[in-house]
């Protein structure tokens, strides 16, 4: 449990959040604490809400109950050009890569520094073509995104959300539907970019090995609630059974593999 | 019983909070203009975007109707030996009606349609989201020139399409049948009012450029953001759009000539 020292060290305090979508219950009372300058993984399966809860950090959805704070502001009480100010320091990867369709790679990595600074294009260049080679895309930047690999345009996408120097990147499942080399490739991506600017990370994920492999701390989401938290080493060694199903990539165990459904013999029978 | 009158309710709600969503849009999307003159080349895009789009249809379908109203109208006028008036029958017909509602009915099935896939794949992909993200105002950057080049565009094609129906008349009542020459021009040039006929034509087809844009762009961001919710909104925006024209069309012809 994070103690009240350590929270002053907190890029982002989540306290006891609840949110709905309509009658369905996504968070009943989460807390969470991202240490600054640490990749924190938040780890659960499909439909659990990683994204909605990425969307509430980023005041995109307002909780029902709760607070966020980012930076030591309250982000659900910001003025709406408070909370713009804010966004251009935090970047975003989803889970698509979002990139602007009819823009190439360049012009959407430069797309952000267009939009909010008077640059001269020259030094624009500069900047960007900085990002692209830091992903490793330089030499994409003509390409449009429909030309671009899923892992590509997640790279482009990276690149794009470092142009404005953020303080903190939030990853929507980065690895989700990669080949193993390009899981290898983003998730040492994350980790460098991480390291070496300076940031806080978040990333999302239901990936395990590539996830433990970067986190320096993880929370595990089900049923609305925290139900296991650690660093990778204590999650590996967690005795919860739910955690060793997640983790150990079991079929059977308290998340069932069978839908509810009547008992299997009846059902059979009532077809004569 | 009370299942049906508790669903009855439920879908008006629903149906209520729609028509909310719809004007909260517009609203926003009305805010958002202001800053278009800051960025004036998205307007151009999207200008230049619906033209293209829409542009070779409202031309052919000007030419075809054009030369079926000749054709009509020859047949009818000639019968009581008023075939001089065929022009001014072509023309007003076409700026009174036919142009801006043919018109607005084509820019919904063309223009339209795109519009509404285009949204809402940028919400299916996260465009819209991602835009937020990067403290972007879609409504500002993404529905605001859109709208705008809706209600901008709709008045010219319209134009374009009465011009050419007025030639697609021309070449069949005089060119073929053997309309004279000069009394297909005269009698239409006297006959149509600038006031009564032309400016009203061009009132209506600002109305349905408006209407058509504002719904297009709306299903499009009230899609649901997979590939079926995508073709699902598209169908409706032709349907609600050319509905919406037509019905419209009647109200303002009542206000106007009624
Ligand atoms: N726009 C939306 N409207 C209604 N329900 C939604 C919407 N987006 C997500 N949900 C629902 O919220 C739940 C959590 O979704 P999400 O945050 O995307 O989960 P995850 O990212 O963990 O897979 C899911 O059950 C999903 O069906
Ligand atoms: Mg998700």
């Amino acid at each position: 449990m994070p103690s009240s020292s350590s929270s002053r060290d907190a890029l982002v305090d989540i306290a006891n959040l609840h949110f709905a979508r309509g009658s369905r219950r996504i968070f009943s009372g989460v807390d969470i604490t991202i240490q600054r300058g640490k990749i924190t993984a938040i780890m659960g399966p499909s439909g659990t809400g990683k994204t909605t809860l990425l969307k509430l950090i980023a005041a995109q959805l307002y909780p029902d109950q709760g607070s966020i704070h980012l930076d030591g502001q309250d982000v659900h009480r910001l003025t709406r050009s408070a909370l713009y100010t804010l966004r251009k320091r935090v970047g975003m990867l989803f889970q698509s890569g979002a990139l602007l369709t009819d823009l190439n790679v360049f012009d959407n990595v430069a797309f952000p520094l267009r939009e909010h600074t008077q640059l001269p294009e020259t030094l624009i260049r500069h900047l960007v073509l900085i990002r692209l080679h830091a992903v490793g895309l330089r030499g994409a930047r003509d390409l449009m995104p429909s030309e671009l690999s899923g892992g590509m345009a997640r790279r482009v996408a990276l690149a794009r959300a470092l142009i404005m120097d953020p303080m903190m990147i939030m990853y929507d499942e980065p690895f989700a539907g990669q080949d193993p080399i390009s899981m290898g490739v983003l998730a040492d991506l994350i980790k460098t970019v991480n390291d070496a600017l300076g940031l806080t990370s978040i990333v999302v994920s239901h990936d395990v090995a590539e996830t433990l492999s970067i986190a320096d701390y993880v929370y595990v989401l089900s049923d609305g609630v925290v139900i296991e938290q650690g660093t990778p080493d204590q999650m590996k060694a967690s005795e919860s059974p739910w955690v060793q199903q997640f983790i150990h990539a079991q079929a059977n165990g308290p998340v069932p593999f069978h839908y509810p459904a009547p008992e299997y013999m009846a059902d059979l029978m009532q077809a004569g | 019983m009370l299942k049906l009158t508790q669903n009855l309710g439920q879908q008006g709600l629903m149906a209520v909070a729609r028509l909310g969503r719809r004007f909260m849009f517009l609203l926003s999307t009305l805010a958002g203009c202001a800053g278009l003159i800051r960025r004036f080349h998205l307007l151009i895009k999207q200008l230049y975007s619906v033209g293209v789009l829409t542009l070779v249809i409202i031309v052919v379908a000007g030419l075809f109707v054009g030369m079926v109203l000749g054709l009509q109208g020859y047949n009818t006028l000639v019968d009581f030996g008023a075939e001089e008036s065929l022009g001014v029958v072509v023309a007003l017909t076409l700026v009174r009606e036919l142009g801006p509602v043919v018109t607005a009915l084509l820019f919904a099935g063309r223009a339209g349609s795109a519009l509404t896939a285009e949204i809402g794949l940028m919400k299916a992909t996260e465009q819209l989201s991602g835009l937020e993200m990067m403290a972007v105002d879609p409504f500002r950057f993404i529905f605001a020139p859109r709208l705008m080049a809706g209600f901008i565009a709709v008045p010219i094609l319209a134009a374009i399409f009465n011009a050419v129906g007025v030639f697609g008349g021309y070449l069949v009542g005089v060119e073929w049948v053997g309309v004279d020459a000069g009394s297909f021009w005269s009698q239409m040039q006297a006959g149509v009012d600038l006031q009564e006929d032309i400016l009203n034509g061009v009132i209506k087809s600002i109305v349905f450029g408006f209407i058509v844009t504002w719904i297009a762009l709306f299903e499009g961001y009230d899609a649901v953001p997979t590939s079926e919710g995508v073709g699902r909104a598209t169908t409706r925006t032709v349907v609600q759009a050319s509905l919406a024209v037509l019905g419209v069309d009647f109200l303002l012809t009542a206000l106007m000539f009624g």
